[in-house]
């Protein structure tokens, strides 16, 4: 066997596994989806994967769009958007994504994904999350550096760590965390379970998790503010709906939604 | 014999036996119930049908399992005594056990099983091995020394289990049916050297089997339980010729019946009487070997007096002969030669006569005198 | 007809002859062999899967990568220290469950194989919860000892050990059940306490069942990524195992995140391999 057509086979198999898994996830009424409809009139299901951070956000927005749009069925896939991107572009079944960094935004639209240009719909800064209370009386960036303070960063592979890094780097301060988390929430976790006593996070993140942590807000987190890209993919099913959904997003009343849970607008 | 058979200062001082038990184990609606003393040097096997409670009573006395009630005294230290709760683990009794399919340890070598006794006393290790090696030799299985079990054959592995049991010079020796997994030819080997051991052997030795040649062979005395109970107790001598019960007359091939005496004849059914030899009066057993039952196409004329209708049940070999099993007015066995069965052309389900001569039986009381 | 070998199933009325022994062994039902070899495909593609998208040209140059080997040592190191962990508590408590009638024993059983069950970072959480800073016992170690074990090397340990004790626990008890207990009646009237038979014969007659057990401890050990994560964090040379750096990689390179699974797996499958030879079947 040659090494193409293995690779090919292979790749084969990767892909229906792909699609069967995601399928599994998916909702039956894709099958009946008019591709090209020119009806004004948007109906059918729209399949939505987007970043973790958004879930609440989301969450909200589809179902005040599915209220305007009687007939439309919103579905969410939230993950980390470098799964997300991984997942896109090995072909799983969704019509719209958004991504909490543009880096994921970017494999997705390079490798042909993205059906017209990303849009910024949001920013999200880093705060210092510390206990409720703040009980290390933590004002700043500088009092991370403290001996006695335990500090959770997300790793920089991740977008919420290399935020956190160029934070840092601007305010010229040199930290060691005890943890690199894979995810924000993760590093948020500690925080919440007393495990470290501050982790750079998204505000969006605090105002989720309100019961438990306070949100300590630093200058220098300007420097190191994330975009979060949205866009209609190629090989959205349900185009019609799928723009309408994120023209719902870039909506007065899409923002409202968004920025009642911490987010910028830009 | 070495020198590794020490008589202990217990042992020195002792009169009268050195196990002396009663053992009691209930389980559900089981109930062994065995007063059992041994001498020491003196080999007594306990024999009985399978369920009479033999393994029972080897556990019992090994400390596998406790008894209900009773006691276990052993080189004048009492072991087990429930109302008084006193209780000696297994491990701290000087008891050596052959189990039935010796229980070899597999990964050690044939030495290392038999010094690990020795070892787990407080010999240590160059001394263990020391006396490992001199039961091999003894036991002629000197190049035998690294072989692990698997490597062994069944004689072999018995004899390294023997030794492995008295390696730790026992007050107690336990056999479990010693030579039931063996074929029969070296079972006749095995068995010699085993008397040979058991007679070098100055504790106590328990043989439970259920094979009587084992019992006659190397036993003293026997006592025979049924159901829990001991049924019949004493040399072999006394057990061959005066069987009690069916199991015994089976176990040293005998035809018994238990009826009412009268002079010179006995009541065995209500209709049914047999003519002895001897004279009684009252309940007795009479016994009479296959051998001496004779069997004919018809009616025999003649001297024989006991003669009757019989209908053939089964044929089995019996060493050179034949058994056959026959109903009738009574159950019995024949033995006959396959000559005068092939004359007979006797199959199942065939009728014939069958006789027995008066002096060829014995009667004895069934009381016990 | 289900069987292959359809030569040997079709009944020969000439004379007979003795066939070969290894035309026996060769009649495999179908109806197994189809299923097997399914199986053994679904299992082997996903790493011809890696193996199709390795980059080979650059393989020599991640391999040395400084932070490659740190967390290879890292995940070897704590994934032996999981499994003597594993050996020293999973061996005994195995022997209680299979040997000793207590109260509540099935329940026991059950507990075991809870981390089986439990999502691992939730075993992650619940291991904060018990060692964590503000935990039930972490909170006396800090207090009285000054001990911290989350984001510490000790706290990798742990989490791998309590991920993959079910799996010692469970073929080392199966072993003991299948042992012939009576070995321990021979033992123990050989004078030998319930100590020393526990280490001179039941421990070697269960030694196959233990090497085992310790093996599936030790590859599930090495895979562990969740609890791991969520108990110990990540922190290069300390806290960051192979499954981590693998997955923190597959935030930003595929091919990083490949080169470091292929090299997991190859050490792993060459242990595992060499150790057979010499421990778990010998003849």
């Amino acid at each position: 066997m040659t090494t193409r057509r293995f690779r090919t086979a292979v790749a084969a198999v990767i892909a229906l596994t792909v699609l069967g898994l995601a399928g599994c996830g998916g909702d039956g009424k894709s099958a009946d989806r008019q591709p090209g409809s020119a009806s004004s009139e948007v109906t059918g299901s729209v399949t939505v994967f987007a970043a973790a951070s958004l879930t609440e956000s989301f969450t909200q927005l589809g179902k005040d769009f599915e209220a305007a749009n009687p007939g439309t069925k919103v579905t969410f896939s939230f993950a980390g958007s470098s799964a997300l991107a991984t997942q896109v572009n090995q072909g799983a079944p969704a019509d719209v994504f958004a991504s909490a960094a543009p880096a994921n935004m970017n494999s997705v639209v390079d490798a042909g994904n993205g059906d017209a240009t990303p849009t910024t719909f949001v920013r999200n800064q880093l705060v210092i999350a510390v206990p409720e209370g703040n009980p290390d009386r933590v004002g700043g960036l500088a009092d991370l550096t403290k001996p006695d303070v335990k500090v959770a960063l997300c790793a920089e592979q991740v977008p919420c760590g290399s935020a956190a890094r160029k934070a840092l780097d601007t305010a010229g301060v040199k930290l060691t965390p005890v943890t690199l988390e894979q995810d924000v929430r993760a590093a948020l976790s500690k925080v919440k379970l007393g495990e470290v006593d501050a982790a750079l996070v998204y505000r969006t993140d605090t105002r989720t998790a309100t019961a438990d942590v306070d949100g300590v807000e630093f200058p220098e987190s300007a420097a190191a503010v994330n975009d979060y890209p949205i866009v209609v993919l190629k090989h959205a099913t349900n185009k019609p709906a799928a723009q309408a959904f994120v023209k719902y997003v870039l909506s007065d009343a899409g923002r409202a939604v968004l920025t009642a849970a911490g987010f910028q607008v830009p | 014999m070495t020198t590794d058979v020490t008589v202990h200062p217990a042992e020195r001082h002792l009169t009268g036996p050195l196990l002396d038990a009663r053992l009691v184990v209930e389980r559900g609606t089981f109930r062994l119930d065995l007063p059992l003393t041994i001498n020491p040097g003196e080999v007594v096997a306990l024999l009985g049908p399978n369920g009479a409670g033999k393994s029972t009573a080897l556990r019992a006395l090994a400390g596998l399992l406790s008894l209900s009630a009773g006691h276990l005294t052993l080189a004048g230290r009492e072991l087990d005594n429930p109302s008084r709760r006193t209780w000696t683990p297994t491990e701290q009794r000087r008891i050596g056990v052959v189990f039935q399919d010796y229980l070899l340890f597999p990964h050690l070598s044939a030495l290392d099983n038999i010094a690990f006794g020795p070892r787990r006393r407080g010999v240590n290790r160059q001394q263990a091995r020391r006396q490992a090696a001199d039961w091999l030799e003894r036991m002629g299985l000197a190049e035998h020394a690294r072989r692990k079990p698997r490597q062994l054959s069944g004689g072999q592995a018995q004899r390294i289990a023997l030794a492995r049991a008295l390696a730790v010079d026992p007050a107690l020796l336990l056999l479990d049916e010693p030579l039931a997994a063996l074929d029969a030819r070296t079972r006749l080997d095995t068995r010699a050297q085993l008397q040979q051991h058991l007679a070098a052997h100055r504790g106590a030795t328990l043989l439970v089997t259920h094979d009587p040649l084992d019992a006659l062979v190397l036993a003293d005395r026997l006592v025979i339980i049924e159901h829990g109970q001991v049924v019949q107790e004493g040399d072999a001598a006394t057990i061959t010729a005066q069987p009690r019960t069916d199991y015994v007359a089976r176990l040293v091939g005998l035809n018994l019946y238990r009826g009412r005496a009268s002079g010179h004849t006995v009541l065995l059914t209500d209709t049914f009487r047999l003519t002895t030899a001897e004279q009684h009066d009252g309940d007795v057993f009479v016994a009479f070997p296959p051998s001496a039952v004779a069997l004919h196409p018809n009616h025999p004329d003649g001297s024989p007096r006991n003669s009757w209708p019989a209908t053939i049940t089964g044929i089995q070999p019996n060493g050179d002969n034949l058994r056959v099993q026959l109903a009738g007015p009574i159950d019995l066995a024949a033995d006959i030669t396959p000559l005068a069965a092939a004359q007979l052309h006797l199959v199942p389900g065939q009728r014939v006569w069958a006789a027995v001569k008066a002096t060829e039986t014995r009667a004895y009381p069934a009381a016990p005198q | 007809m289900s069987r292959l070998d359809t030569t040997v199933a079709r009944p020969d009325r000439s004379a007979p002859r003795p066939r070969p022994r290894s035309r026996q062994t060769t009649r495999i039902p179908l109806a197994l062999l189809l299923p097997a070899s399914l199986g053994l495909l679904f299992l082997v593609l996903p790493l011809a899967g890696l193996l199709a998208r390795t980059p080979w040209t650059s393989l020599p140059q991640r391999l040395t990568e400084p932070g490659v080997l740190t967390a290879l040592r890292l995940s070897l190191q704590t994934a032996t220290l999981a499994t003597l962990l594993c050996l020293v508590l999973g061996v005994p408590l195995a022997w209680l469950l299979a040997r000793v009638e207590f109260p509540g024993r099935r329940i026991v059983r059950a507990l075991v194989t809870v981390p089986l069950v439990l999502p691992p970072v939730v075993g992650g959480v619940a291991l904060l919860l018990v060692f964590g800073r503000r935990g039930l016992l972490g909170s006396w170690l800090d207090s009285a000892f000054g001990i911290t074990l989350p984001f510490s090397t000790t706290g990798v340990v742990l989490a791998e050990a309590f991920v993959a004790m079910p799996f010692l626990i469970i073929a080392v008890e199966g072993a003991l059940r299948g042992a012939d207990s009576r070995y321990e009646e021979a033992a123990a009237t050989l004078g030998a306490n319930r100590w020393t038979t526990f280490t001179h014969v039941t421990l070697p007659l269960v030694a196959p069942g233990v090497a085992a057990g310790a093996v599936l401890c030790w590859a599930r050990a090495l895979g562990e990524f969740g609890a791991t994560i969520t108990f110990a964090g990540n922190f290069p040379g300390r806290t960051q195992t192979m499954p981590i750096a693998v997955y923190l990689a597959l935030e930003t390179d595929l091919e990083a995140a490949i080169v470091l699974s292929l090299i997991l797996l190859t050490v792993s499958v060459a242990i595992l391999a060499s150790l057979r030879d010499r421990w778990i079947s010998a003849p």
